[in-house]
């Protein structure tokens, strides 16, 4: 069909091709505008990971050569990797940025959250990531998931909006048509935008490479001391590992996601360079939550059990 | 028939193209397990997907696992058997990568293809060999044309169960084309497959040596996309102003958006809608770098010679220019439980622009299976397609959806509690539609 105005082109003859990634960074960016636009109080979910990092490069490009309009907020479950750490520090300074930080260490130490027998802080992270959210009076959060990560999350949108608990009700989405996104929101309600949505592990990686963003070490090889639990190699550390019976040892190894210590695993790895990172996984036959993720074995819906909760 | 197309596990040329598209099918039609052979056999469902997948369907007592689960997400789908709404899939190959709008086909059906199709540029039409072209598969082909997809591939399912038979598909193809064609879909391709068997989805079928045509996905593969920007008018909603005001950039003003179709170059001379202004573009920035000239879909930060007040909401246009309007014809398909009513208040999201309307008339509403227009009527229900006369606070700056699919399409949306409730195309929809009637709605928005 088309229209009289609409010429086909050979993809391989067309000068205004773009790559896929030029089409996810330029529909990002307008995601990343539409709520600069919308909204009063965005925020930015960092982790310091490698998710995180692309959105926040994203979002440094949409406003350039202005200040990115937005706020950072980190989730420090008490356990992280020192070295991500040191990363986050060094970008909030390096951008001038404005950084929020929602301890779950504190609201342990205040008795408003209990540790879990298994010593998994993940789950925990949802309450003070709410407190967060209605204390800093955000109405549009910005989180670096990706529907192609599992799958609840490929049923989530790009503007998601969240009630007055931070719950997400699948039946209750909007639809979204064109790129025509919806931030009404009620006072007290509040949106999670995701502007990495249509983007894959390898896109992620893919652009990281052309865009020679620099990442936490962790995410490549390295030598480190780990100890084997639930089939997965953790970092030993003061957090609660190893326990009895678990013995640590010294392994080359990376980690393909990051977040609390006490579940994300590492896997066996030699891809020391961006390259060899992206040999690796477009060759690897497990996905990265597979791989790496205690939390989302407990249940079939373990992801969206979480995400009604609050939860990214 | 060609070698197998070659796939790598995610395809590692980072210059690849990108499609999206959308599948159309009952769940009767072998649609969930089209859409497993596809993820499968291009290597993107990886062993623990697929382990997750086996433990669950032996949980179920079922003896082969399920590819359905593949696709089915939430708790209520997989306890129900039933999809509940479009879910996005990715997946590889060396040539391309793929967004696909995986829309269900039970009774929230239109509402689900619609909003899949907005985004597609080629819809997947499945149908049952056995069956043929069926009121569903109509159904599927108007929504396509609707939404203006401007790719058609029909896929005949189940080619085992009809002996593999040529005469069989050729029927069953020249009947979807002929209807197709009259809808105004343009480019239509049929595929005979077996999903099941995994004949001519992505491996070429030892049993159909008479189909010379591609597999399904070399068809995905090779089939042109996007549409040459040099030959559409310019289309720049402003989303958002940047001013540093910094001692580096203490005179930067730059509007920020998406250009929704055409080219812009530094020179070039533009009008500002709603306000009718003319100006110079005096220069281009591509995400942080100057450019001579940027393309549709690209992001960019435009600068301009005047200093003009143009804030989120306007439009920047070059080439013909369509003319504000507060009186907006338009065909729409209403997605909430709630029926969209005349005499109703909304909001109306039209690019970057919200603006407060007033749905004077709803005209009639359209027979999807037959396209037959059912006379005047006070609402719509839950998905329905009708077409509507609406009132605008402020004019907008509409192209027709003919003509372009971002600056003619907009939103209502509920001011009360926000809820989307209708998407909108404007002008007259269907190809058919403006050809028996007067090309005249078409004047109307030039």
């Amino acid at each position: 069909m088309t229209t009289a105005t609409q010429r086909l082109l050979d993809t391989a003859k067309n000068p205004f091709a773009l790559s896929h990634l030029d089409v996810l960074e330029a529909e990002s960016v307008h995601i990343f505008r539409e709520v600069a636009g919308e909204f009063e109080r965005p925020v930015i979910l960092f982790s310091g990971g490698k998710d995180s990092i692309v959105m926040l490069h994203l979002a440094l490009k949409a406003f350039a050569p202005a200040p990115v309009p937005f706020s950072l907020l980190h989730v420090d479950t008490g356990h992280n990797f020192p070295e991500v750490i040191a990363y986050r520090d060094r970008v909030v300074a390096e951008h001038g940025l404005r950084l929020h930080v929602a301890s779950v260490q504190r609201f342990i130490d205040e008795g408003r959250l209990r540790e879990r027998p298994d010593g998994t802080r993940n789950p925990l992270q949802t309450v003070p990531l709410l407190d967060a959210i209605e204390t800093g009076r955000f109405d549009a959060v910005f989180g670096g998931g990706r529907r192609d990560e599992e799958k609840a999350r490929a049923k989530e949108r790009v503007f998601s909006l969240r009630d007055e608990f931070g719950a997400w009700d699948p039946r209750r989405q909007r639809p979204e048509l064109w790129s025509l996104y919806n931030g009404r929101h009620a006072v007290g309600e509040h949106v999670r935008v995701f502007p990495l949505s249509n983007w894959t592990e390898l896109d992620v990686w893919q652009y990281i490479e052309r865009e020679s963003i620099d990442l936490p070490e962790i995410y490549y090889a390295h030598e480190r001391d780990v100890f084997a639990r639930d089939g997965m190699w953790l970092t030993a550390g003061d957090w609660g590992g190893p326990k009895e019976g678990e013995t640590v040892q010294r392994r080359l190894i990376r980690y393909r996601t990051v977040g609390d210590m006490s579940c994300t695993g590492a896997v066996d790895s030699d891809a020391a360079t961006i390259d060899q990172v992206i040999t690796e996984i477009a060759a690897s036959r497990l996905t990265e939550r597979g791989a790496t993720r205690a939390d989302d074995k407990l249940s079939e819906a373990a992801m969206e059990d979480r995400k009604r909760e609050g939860y990214f | 028939m060609p070698s197998t197309t070659e796939l790598t596990p995610a395809g590692q040329n980072a210059a690849t193209s990108l499609l999206r598209f959308a599948t159309a099918g009952s769940v009767d039609d072998g649609k969930s397990t089209l859409v497993g052979r596809l993820l499968h056999d291009s290597k993107s469902v990886l062993t623990d997907q697929l382990e997750a997948v086996e433990h669950a369907s032996r949980k179920r007592g079922q003896q082969a696992p399920d590819l359905a689960l593949l696709t089915d997400g939430l708790r209520a789908e997989r306890e129900q058997g039933i999809t509940i709404d479009v879910a996005y899939r990715y997946f590889a190959t060396a040539k391309r990568r793929f967004i696909l709008a995986d829309t269900p086909g039970h009774v929230q059906y239109t509402r689900n293809m619609v909003t899949g199709a907005s985004t597609a540029e080629l819809a997947v039409v499945l149908v049952d060999a056995r069956n043929g072209v069926v009121e569903q598969t109509r159904r599927h082909a108007a929504v396509a044309a609707l939404l203006r997809v401007p790719h058609v591939v029909l896929a005949v399912n189940k080619m085992d169960l009809v002996d593999y038979a040529e005469p069989v598909f050729a029927a069953i193809a020249a009947e979807f084309t002929a209807y197709a064609a009259s809808l105004g879909i343009g480019d239509i391709v049929a595929v005979p497959i077996s999903a099941l068997a995994g004949d001519n989805v992505v491996e070429p079928s030892a049993h159909m040596d008479w189909y010379g045509g591609p597999t399904l996905l070399e068809h995905l593969e090779t089939v042109r996309t996007g549409t040459d920007p040099s030959t559409d008018p310019a289309r720049f909603p402003v989303q958002y102003v940047i001013r540093p005001q910094s001692e580096e950039h203490h005179d930067y003003r730059g509007y920020a958006g998406q250009l929704a179709s055409g080219v812009l170059r530094t020179g070039d001379t533009v009008t500002v809608l709603p306000s009718g202004h003319t100006t110079t573009v005096a220069g281009i920035d591509v995400l942080g770098e100057q450019r001579d000239i940027a393309w549709a879909p690209q992001s960019i930060t435009v600068r301009l010679t005047d200093d003009l007040d143009i804030s989120r909401g306007d439009l920047i246009t070059a080439g013909p220019t369509p003319r504000p309007t507060k009186d907006v014809e338009a065909t729409v398909c209403h997605l909430h439980e709630r029926p969209l009513r005349a005499g109703d208040k909304v909001l109306l999201k039209h690019t970057t622009r919200t603006v407060r309307a007033l749905v004077k008339e709803i005209s009639y509403r359209i027979d999807i299976d037959t396209l037959e227009q059912r006379g005047e009527t006070q609402e719509l229900k839950v998905n329905d397609i009708g077409h509507v006369l609406l009132r605008t606070a402020e004019p907008l700056a509409l192209d027709p959806y003919a003509d372009n699919r971002l600056t003619g399409s907009f939103l209502l949306i509920d001011p009360a509690d926000g809820s989307t409730l209708t998407a909108v195309m404007a002008g007259e929809s269907f190809t058919r539609a403006t050809a028996e009637g007067a090309p005249a709605a078409e004047e109307e928005w030039v």
